[in-house]
């Protein structure tokens, strides 16, 4: 319901004219106000937690007993201390690589078939975006706790934050070119300084989040996914190994603030 | 095991710092990062995986902090950017500001969504304040309202502008502005079109 005037909003901000300056701030206050009425983000937590008690794929089996790390079948808390180290995989998963490893390990349902549709679009929705929508909220309010204690997950810190930095691709962007500092922007987009405790925490601790601007609920391998498309680069392999090394990076760095999402964003 | 492992590194470190082209505490990717790298990423439009072969300027400019780039590189990727620059051949710098100003403007181009054969923008706009009616702006680079009004038009100028736009790191290594001319998102047209932009008396970047 909201789309129509969000439609509308990116013309109004990136209009030029003295007239537009007003009319941009009005509908800014606007837009705010709207995110007040509650997050849709709800409409994919409901259908994670369903998701996560189906019995499905052909072992006919849901996805109660998944290790999130914290033992089979414990959900709250989880997301704020992964990634981490599965010995059962014997490497380092994010929350969506988990995901994947348990549909396949406990449902039986093939890699390239969990894996398939992993960021939804209208009708053609996600598994994975609903079961991490759901995952995450019974995180909500849980100090971010990522220990870099086994060997392997602080290999991946290291290659996460070498990446962070490394430039390349026809711009020379790095993710830092635009993350790097504080009190930047682009256009009218605030910018995170994620290489500070401060941005770092910010940026992780609202992801996933229900985009207004697309409406879909957005998980954060979406959110890395999209930045390496504005930095000029490939197509980032969903649950690679450096998307989860980058993960690792900036939720350790995230350490010590409350996980606040599902959040709501433009 | 483990010693022989850090003696190796150690070694290695020893090495390249002696052949000058590592700063301390160097924490540049190595070859077996860079597999990793490469098999993350699929080949996607025209995103190929070759734009993860970084060239000197792009390695030695990705250190994380505190490490820098040593002065000797920073030296060496100005020099060799300054070289590489192709400035038009009949020597004129200044194109249409108009048509620059829609360049300044447009965001598209080179993004594996983008249709490659559709021009390129140069997107300043999302790092600089360019005119004053545009409120729009980021802040990554520097204002450049009023950049020709307050620096002039002179034929040096308009050189230093071109070059500047085509290739930042000729003049500052580890620039955060992409290399227009170099990397061949501009063409020699529309670099003059947003050189003039920058330049001309009457584009609204110098009212
Ligand atoms: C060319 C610019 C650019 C590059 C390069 C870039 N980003 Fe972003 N990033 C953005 C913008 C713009 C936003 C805000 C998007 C929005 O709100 O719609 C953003 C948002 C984010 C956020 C969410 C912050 C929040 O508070 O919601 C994270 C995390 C992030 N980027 C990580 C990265 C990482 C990691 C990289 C490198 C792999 C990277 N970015 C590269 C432009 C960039
Ligand atoms: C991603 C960010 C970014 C984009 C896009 C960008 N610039 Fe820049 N620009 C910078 C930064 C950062 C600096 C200052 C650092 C440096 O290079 O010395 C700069 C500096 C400059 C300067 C030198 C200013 C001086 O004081 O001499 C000029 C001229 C300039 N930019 C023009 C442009 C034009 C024209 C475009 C578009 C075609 C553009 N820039 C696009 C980031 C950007």
């Amino acid at each position: 319901m909201h789309r129509l005037w969000v439609a509308a909003l990116p013309t109004l901000l990136w209009g030029c004219g003295a007239w537009a300056q007003d009319k941009t701030l009005d509908e800014i206050a606007r837009y705010r106000a709207q995110l007040q009425d509650g997050n849709p983000a709800e409409l994919w937590e409901a259908r994670g937690e369903d998701v996560w008690k189906q019995k499905r794929g052909p072992k006919k089996a849901s996805l109660e007993q998944c290790d999130l790390g914290k033992g089979p079948g414990v959900v709250k808390g989880a997301y704020a201390e992964l990634p981490r180290y599965f010995a059962d995989a014997g490497r380092v998963m994010d929350l969506e690589s988990r995901l994947v490893h348990c549909m396949g390990t406990r449902q039986g349902i093939p890699h390239a078939e969990a894996a398939g549709r992993v960021f939804g679009s209208g009708s053609k929705r996600s598994d994975i975006e609903a079961l991490t929508a759901w995952i995450t909220s019974e995180s909500k309010g849980v100090v971010m706790n990522v220990s870099l204690d086994h060997p392997q997950v602080k290999q991946a810190y290291n290659l996460g934050e070498k990446m962070f930095f490394f430039r390349g691709g026809p711009h020379d962007f790095a993710c830092a070119t635009c993350h790097g500092e504080s009190g930047k922007r682009i256009r009218l987009q605030d910018l995170p300084n994620l290489t500070e405790k401060k941005g770092a925490q910010l940026g992780y601790t609202t992801w996933p989040a229900y985009r207004v601007s697309q409406g879909e609920l957005r998980t954060f391998q979406w959110r890395l996914n999209d930045c390496f498309r504005q930095q000029r680069f490939p197509d980032l392999v969903f649950g690679s190994e450096l998307s989860i090394a980058l993960t690792t990076y900036l939720a350790y760095n995230a350490n010590g603030a409350a996980f606040n999402a599902p959040a709501i964003k433009r | 095991m483990k010693t022989a492992n850090r003696m190796l590194a150690l070694i290695a470190t020893v090495t390249v710092a002696a052949a000058g082209c590592a700063a301390v505490g160097d924490k540049l990717v190595t070859p077996d990062d860079l597999k990793v790298i490469k098999g993350s990423f699929r080949a996607q439009g025209q995103a190929r995986l070759d734009r993860l072969d970084q060239d000197d300027a792009q390695r030695l400019c990705s250190n994380p902090p505190p490490a820098t780039i040593a002065r000797g590189d920073a030296e060496r990727v100005e020099k060799s950017n300054l070289a590489a620059i192709r400035y038009p051949a009949d020597g004129k710098m200044l194109g249409d500001w108009k048509a620059g100003e829609r360049i300044a403007q447009s965001g598209r181009g080179k993004q594996y969504s983008d249709d490659p054969k559709a021009p390129s923008g140069g997107n300043c706009y999302a790092c600089h304040q360019l005119s004053k009616a545009e409120i729009s702006f980021g802040t990554i680079g520097p204002s450049l309202y009023r950049y020709g009004a307050t620096r002039g038009n002179s034929p040096e100028m308009q050189r230093y502008t071109y070059g500047r736009i085509y290739n930042p790191q000729a003049y500052s290594a580890c620039s955060n502005m992409p290399r227009f001319g170099h990397n061949g998102i501009l063409t020699e047209t529309q670099i003059r079109d947003v050189t003039a932009l920058l330049l001309d008396p009457n584009s609204p970047v110098n009212q």
